[in-house]
């Protein structure tokens, strides 16, 4: 368990990726053919995907595209706090 | 089509319950000025628009309205969670309570339900896009209003990333305002209008 990363450290990790992601995401709207912007989007997106399916791994899914990387054997998606809850994220 | 992400768009950790300030807050839920409304009037005026620069800022715009007004149904959730009736009855919170208990419900904060007529879909880019840039401005002086009345950091600091959004989606209307009027008469922009004209 002592290599098991920290929750709320992944939390963060995913929510500042999915904040720089979404930025970005409205930039690129209005400035589709900035170079600069959309290597920063790919970048971003890249890590955002890779953060999600490792904090599913860990801790359950927080898209229902990372359902099947929580192993588990119940439906994991009912199991964690909601967002607004105690814990939650 | 939409998918469910299982986390606010910004933590929102509130450990002191206060309802008198909840039932400011909610304005920005359910209000004339509130995420409710912004949501539902880009999301709406998007089918009409010409141009995909816009009808894809409003796609995105009126998502991200979706997670604020979640962030502050999880504000007014924390502020007012296992209230005593006695609380209840102190804070004024009663009146509030008599017709929803603690659940959420979008009422602006003199508790007037909302309503579709806070909000317009006109039909011609031009229009809807100054109507857009105006709503980001009335929600960056609420959320002004409110900061000024609230006192608690775990309440503020949400509420700050908020108010932030309204100023980067304001610059974003911008934009696209100007990509409408680069594909107009420069003579006359109001020449005719390209959602229903063209």
């Amino acid at each position: 368990m002592n290599n098991q990363p920290n929750r709320r450290e992944m939390l963060n990790t995913i929510n500042e990726l999915s904040f720089s992601v979404l930025d970005i995401q409205l930039f690129l709207d209005t400035h589709p053919c900035d170079e600069d912007a959309l290597a920063y989007f790919q970048e971003c997106s890249n890590a955002r995907n890779q953060a999600l399916k490792e904090y599913a791994q860990y801790y359950g899914p927080l898209t229902i595209d990372t359902a099947t990387a929580s192993c588990s054997e119940r439906w994991s998606w009912i199991n964690d706090p909601w967002p607004w809850q105690e814990g939650g994220c | 089509m939409w998918n469910y992400e299982k986390r606010l768009q910004y933590p929102v950790k509130i450990t002191q319950t206060n309802p008198q300030i909840a039932q400011i807050i909610i304005t920005q839920y359910g209000g004339p000025d509130g995420e409710l409304g912004a949501s539902m009037r880009y999301l709406s005026q998007r089918y009409t628009t010409p141009y995909k620069e816009v009808a894809g800022l409003l796609t995105d715009v009126g998502t991200e309205e979706l997670a604020h007004l979640e962030m502050i149904c999880a504000i007014v959730y924390q502020l007012t969670k296992d209230l005593t009736p006695e609380e209840i009855q102190r804070s004024g919170f009663d009146k509030y309570y008599v017709d929803h208990t603690l659940g959420l419900y979008p009422q602006a904060a003199s508790g007037t339900a909302w309503t579709a007529s806070y909000i317009q879909s006109k039909g011609d880019p031009i229009t809807d896009l100054h109507e857009d840039l105006a709503a980001e401005q009335k929600a960056r002086t609420t959320y002004d209003n409110i900061l000024r009345l609230v006192k608690d950091p775990e309440v503020c600091d949400p509420i700050r990333f908020l108010r932030e959004r309204e100023i980067v989606h304001y610059q974003r209307f911008g934009e696209c305002l100007r990509i409408v009027q680069d594909n107009l008469d420069s003579e006359n922009f109001f020449a005719f209008n390209p959602s229903f004209d063209a």
